[in-house]
Formats: structure tokens, C-alpha cells, sequence
């Protein structure tokens, strides 16, 4: 990731799909885990480890979705409401059962993968733009059902207070606490995620996303591989939800409307479709760029707007970036941020020479 | 049992004369797909803004011939250069991408109106007068009136337009083969403006009529979604079809509305449409009078 490399000498296919392409990047992962877990925690503030809170959450969902769209290139408008099928489902379990989060958990992912799977069989049938309606379709129907059916939703709020996970005895309140419980997840995501990929699993789903039929004739079985990304990535997707509850305390089916299914979707264009690092830096920009539009708002927006509606001001400035911002990338850099940082990598890997 | 029937007679005709006003929505999307092939995923933000630039020429105390007259031209100028500047460059590029910036596209419109003109609902009136028309047990709203009268003229005119006029021919070449269209003769890259352009025109209308039936503020956009059921079932590339799902979708939300809502506490009507369209995609997914497209390797 950071280190510079002084050429390629890999002999084998198995040296090339390895995790760790070269020794040092072992240490470059420990490093990197080692600011993560320990200086990071011990030195920000409260107010900053709330966001970067949030921003492995939503790594967690954003990889969910670049398995769908951006290695098996199936389009999903509606991974907004997967999410909100894990955050219902362990809130139940949780308050109804009492069961701890190592249950519900699980059960939230599984549920949410249940529901993917079902929502993924028309995409044998149907593709591309048929899929995207499809799905949005899903996203409306979810939505409505669980608002409208007390037995899930828990009454006319349509929210349910869910108690704060217990890890080892201890109830993880602090910001701080949290911090560790999200960060495990968010590093569990990601090592799963890249074992997905460069797995027979994962070669299918790539296989799939370039030519499907091709990927027929070679004997991959397309309703097979395409079910299966459509769970995995809802899995993702119901944990995201369960964690945002877990966090927030709450689950509310605002948090999971049609609006976070295009963050989502931003998150992915933005950081880079079929890349992991993309689907990090995807979920840091996207979490990070509302507070920044907020705060410029507030700071410079009274001299065009009126004071009191600058917050409407704020979601609406929000809406325009991020619409700016996929065209912009969809025209100009198709490969997000990623491939910025790959070029940035290239630059210097031969600095102080051009080539 | 003679209730009953004048309780389903008032659902179907109102249902009717909403479901011709879908139609009139559907239309601009139908129009962009079959000449382009692109998909609009921003129709209901187009009809939304149709309305805002109306009601703003009313505000600068402008009549209201005018008034319709300048959401249609600004319209057409938006169209324009969204197909220039976003459609454009995706050209070749996969389905994915296009339904993607539409998306964006949808969410930039969206932004601007709060930011711009205010929030707040306008109103939109008509000098129609609001005299309802009724019909046995059915009273249609005046706005309704027009709304069928426009779609169904729409719907008269596009249809000699594909098949008689030079320029309809033209257009249905591009949309059936861009490259050999190319080597007839046909400027592609004008037709693609030309399809933007109109539904430019069709949104304006469904913006003024829509706008003046539930005002005008960013939740006219959400009828932007009713487009996608009423698309699926007639078939995308389909203008009978968009006419004929328009009222499917439209009769079955107030047959819905009229029958379920007491048993399950109301909303049914924003429900219906998608489970309908789900059965479509999964049993018919070209829709009734869609073109079936047959992929070869």
C-alpha cells in the first residue's frame, strides 16, 4: 500500500493472487493497524472518533455493494432497505428475546441475505436496466412493509430502542468503546472481502460482470453465482444495518430510505467499482464530505441565505455535490478514487524519473 | 349492490383519468428510450422543475400562456444541454453507467430548488375554472380534464409522428441501429437532441398540469416514480404501451386504494403498482407492447 516496489519477480499464479504481493507490505498492514487500534483511539477526541465511527459502518456496506455492482456487475438502487431488514430483525431479537449481539447479529445478516436472495431472482431474466427498476421496486416494497406492519416495526414511530451491545461483561457506551466493537468488523469485512475475491467465488463473479454468457460456456452457473452475490452483498448490507442500530441505539426506518441507497451507490462510483481500497476511500469520502458541507454552510452561507433555513440549505448543497460528484466521476475517472491513488503510486514509484 | 356499483364505477373513472395523467409522465421517458436508449432515472425531477420554472414566470408577473410558454422553452434548453454535457460523453458506455448519472442528474435537480427559489409549495393555477364534471357517481376535477385531453393528444401526435413523418422514421432508425442509421445518412448525434428536446416539451406539460393538481415543491418529483410500473408494464419502447400502463396503474391504485385501505390502515396506493411490476418483470419482462430484444454472442 505504501511502500514503493523495485520491480515484479513473481514466477507463479499463486504468488501473484497472494494477500500480501511483497514482505514489506505485511509491515505496511501492521502499521496500519497499529495507528488504527491504538493511536488513533488514544489520541482524538470524542467528536472525531463519532465520525470516523461512522465511516466503518459504512465500509462495511459499501463493500456489501461493490461485491454486487462492481465485481459481478449486477445494479442494486435498493441496498438501503437490506440494511434495514438487519437492523429490524436483530432490534426483535434483542428486545423481544433478549438475545446478545454475537446472536443477533448474525441473524440480522441472515435475514437481510434471505431477503437479497429472493430479490435477486429476477436477475437471471432480467439485467442492467430492468434490474435497477426491479430493485428499486424492492426498496419501495421493503420499506412500505415494514413501516406498515406494527409486528416488525414496533408501533407507530416505526423505530425500536434496542440496549447497548455487551462485549466480555462490559456495556460498550463511550464513543471510544464503540470504536474498538465497529473497528473488528470493519477489519473482519475487509479480510473477508478480499479472500472473497480472489477465490473461485470471486473469479466467477468477475467472470460474470465481463461477459456472462461466456461465463456460462465455461461452465460457471450464472442463477448460482448471481443468487450468491446478491446474498453476500446483502449479508454485508444487514450487518451495516445492525451495526448503524447497535451504534445509534435505534432502529428507524428513516435511516434506510431510497436517499441512503444512493449514498451507497455514490460511496462505490466515487471510490472506485471492483476495488476494495475504492470501497474504503469511497465510504470515508462520502461520510466525510456532508460534515464538510455542513460546516461550510454555517460559516459562509448566512451572507447568501437566510440564517434560519441554512440546515434545509445544508441537505440540499448536499444532494448537488453528490449528484455533481457521480457524473463527474462516471465521465471523467470511471475507476474513482482508486485509480487517483494508483496514479499517485505510479508517479513516485519511479520518482525522481519520469519512467 | 347499486352502491357498490357506483362505489367501482367513481374508483374506475378516476382511476382512468389519473392513469392518462401517468401517461403523460411515462411518455417523456418512453420518448428518451426508444430514441437513445438511455434511461431517465430523473423524469420526475424534470416534471418537478417543469413546474418550478412556471411558477417562477407567474411570480415576475407574467400571464399564464406565457408563463407555460417559458417552463416549455426552458425545458427544451435543459434538455439540451444535459444531453450534451452528461449523456454524451456515456455514449458506448455500459447501461449501468447511464441509469448512474441519471441518478446524479436527479439528485443535483432535486438540490437546486430549495437553494435557489425557496422550499416552499406554489401554486399553480389555470384559468379552467374549478367547476368539477361529474360524471353518474364520478367527479373528475377540471385539471384532470386537461390532463387527459393533453395526454391523449400527445398520444395522437407521436403516434403519426413515428409513422408518418420523415423525421419519426428517422428517429426510429437511430433507435434500431445507431451505426447503420449512421451510414444512411442520418445525423445521430441530432436525433439525440431532437428526443431530449421533446421530451423536454412533454415533461413541461406534465409539470404544469401536475404542478397545478398538488402544487409545485420538491415532493412533485416523486411522481417520477410512478413512471418506472407504468414503463414495465406497457413496455419501455412502447408509446401505446406507456398510454395502456398508464391506465392499468392507474386503475388498480384506486381500485386498491378503494378496497384494501380499510383493511390494512391506508397508503396501499403507493404499494400496488410496485408488486404489480415485480409479477411483470418476473413473468413478462418486456412488458405488453414492448420490443422483445433477443442478445446474441
Amino acid at each position: 500500500m505504501l511502500h514503493r516496489e523495485s520491480g515484479v519477480f513473481k514466477t507463479s499464479y499463486a504468488a501473484d493472487m497472494a494477500l500480501y504481493p511483497l514482505p514489506i507490505a505485511r509491515w505496511t498492514v501492521a502499521a496500519v493497524l497499529v495507528i488504527f487500534a491504538v493511536v488513533l483511539p488514544l489520541s482524538l477526541h470524542e467528536y472525531y472518533l463519532s465520525i470516523i465511527n461512522l465511516v466503518l459502518i459504512a465500509i462495511v456496506g459499501a463493500l456489501g455493494l461493490n461485491i454486487l455492482v462492481g465485481y459481478t456487475g449486477q445494479i442494486s438502487v435498493g441496498h438501503a432497505a437490506f440494511m434495514s431488514v438487519g437492523a429490524y430483525t436483530a432490534a426483535n431479537l434483542a428486545v423481544h428475546l433478549h438475545l446478545p449481539f454475537w446472536v443477533t447479529l448474525p441473524a440480522g445478516g441472515l435475514m437481510a441475505a434471505l431477503i437479497g436472495a429472493i430479490v435477486g431472482i429476477p436477475s437471471l431474466r432480467i439485467k442492467g436496466l430492468y434490474l435497477a427498476i426491479a430493485t428499486l421496486a424492492s426498496q419501495l416494497i421493503i420499506e412500505w412493509v415494514i413501516n406498515h406492519t406494527p409486528a416488525i416495526s414496533g408501533g407507530a414511530q416505526a423505530s425500536i430502542e434496542v440496549p447497548r451491545p455487551t462485549v466480555f461483561g462490559v456495556e460498550l457506551k463511550s464513543q471510544g468503546e464503540l470504536y474498538f466493537f465497529l473497528l473488528a468488523f470493519a477489519v473482519a469485512a475487509v479480510i473477508a472481502t478480499l479472500n472473497i475475491v480472489r477465490s473461485r467465488i470471486g473469479r466467477a463473479f468477475v467472470a460474470i460482470r465481463d461477459q456472462d454468457i461466456a461465463a456460462e460456456i465455461i461452465g460457471i452457473n450464472i442463477f448460482r453465482y448471481k443468487l450468491l452475490s446478491f446474498a453476500i452483498s446483502s449479508f454485508y448490507a444487514g450487518v451495516c444495518g445492525v451495526l448503524y442500530t447497535y451504534y445509534f441505539g435505534i432502529a428507524n426506518y428513516e435511516a434506510f430510505q431510497i436517499v441512503v441507497s444512493i449514498d451507497y451507490l455514490a460511496m462505490i462510483i466515487i471510490g472506485g467499482l471492483g476495488s476494495v481500497l475504492g470501497s474504503i476511500f469511497g465510504a470515508i469520502f462520502v461520510t466525510m464530505l456532508p460534515i464538510a458541507i455542513r460546516i461550510l454552510v454555517e460559516t459562509f452561507g448566512g451572507y447568501f441565505w437566510d440564517t434560519a433555513a441554512l440546515s434545509a440549505v445544508a441537505a440540499s448543497m448536499r444532494l448537488i455535490i453528490f449528484g455533481l460528484l457521480i457524473i463527474i466521476f462516471l465521465v471523467l475517472e470511471p475507476e474513482g478514487l482508486n485509480r487517483l491513488w494508483r496514479n499517485i503510486r505510479n508517479y513516485f514509484r519511479v520518482w525522481p524519473f519520469s519512467y | 349492490m347499486w352502491d357498490e356499483a357506483e362505489f367501482a364505477f367513481a374508483l374506475l373513472v378516476s382511476g382512468l383519468a389519473i392513469g392518462l395523467m401517468y401517461s403523460l409522465i411515462a411518455l417523456g421517458f418512453v420518448l428518451i428510450y426508444k430514441a437513445t436508449d438511455a434511461i431517465n432515472f430523473a423524469q420526475g425531477e424534470f416534471v418537478m422543475l417543469a413546474g418550478f420554472m412556471a411558477t417562477t414566470a407567474l411570480a415576475a408577473q407574467m400571464p399564464i400562456w406565457a408563463a407555460i410558454a417559458a417552463a416549455i422553452l426552458g425545458m427544451i434548453a435543459l434538455s439540451f444541454v444535459l444531453e450534451r454535457t452528461v449523456l454524451r460523453p456515456l455514449l458506448g458506455r455500459p447501461v449501468v453507467a447511464v441509469i448512474m448519472a441519471t441518478i446524479g442528474l436527479a439528485a443535483i435537480l432535486r438540490g437546486l430548488p430549495p437553494i435557489t427559489i425557496g422550499a416552499q409549495t406554489k401554486a399553480l393555477p389555470l384559468p379552467i375554472g374549478d367547476e368539477p364534471i361529474t360524471l353518474w357517481s364520478a367527479v373528475i376535477p377540471p385539471v384532470q380534464v386537461v390532463g387527459v385531453i393533453v395526454s391523449v393528444g400527445f398520444l395522437a401526435v407521436f403516434t403519426w409522428f413515428f409513422l408518418k413523418s420523415r423525421m419519426g422514421i428517422a428517429m426510429r432508425a437511430v433507435a434500431d441501429n445507431q451505426q447503420v442509421a449512421m451510414a444512411m445518412g442520418i445525423n445521430v448525434e441530432r436525433y439525440f437532441a431532437i428526443a431530449w428536446a421533446m421530451a423536454g416539451v412533454v415533461s413541461a406539460l406534465g409539470g404544469i398540469i401536475w404542478g397545478s393538481m398538488l402544487g409545485v415543491d420538491t415532493q412533485l418529483s416523486l411522481i417520477g416514480l410512478k413512471v418506472f410500473p407504468v414503463v414495465i408494464l406497457g413496455g419501455l419502447d412502447s408509446i401505446v404501451g406507456a398510454v395502456i400502463g398508464g391506465l392499468i396503474v392507474g386503475v388498480v391504485e384506486s381500485i386498491a386504494a378503494g378496497y384494501l385501505d380499510p383493511y390494512v390502515g391506508g397508503g396501499t396506493k403507493d404499494f400496488a403498482p410496485y408488486v404489480l411490476m415485480i409479477l411483470m418483470l418476473m413473468f413478462k419482462p418486456y412488458g405488453l407492447f414492448g420490443t422483445h430484444r433477443i442478445e446474441r454472442v
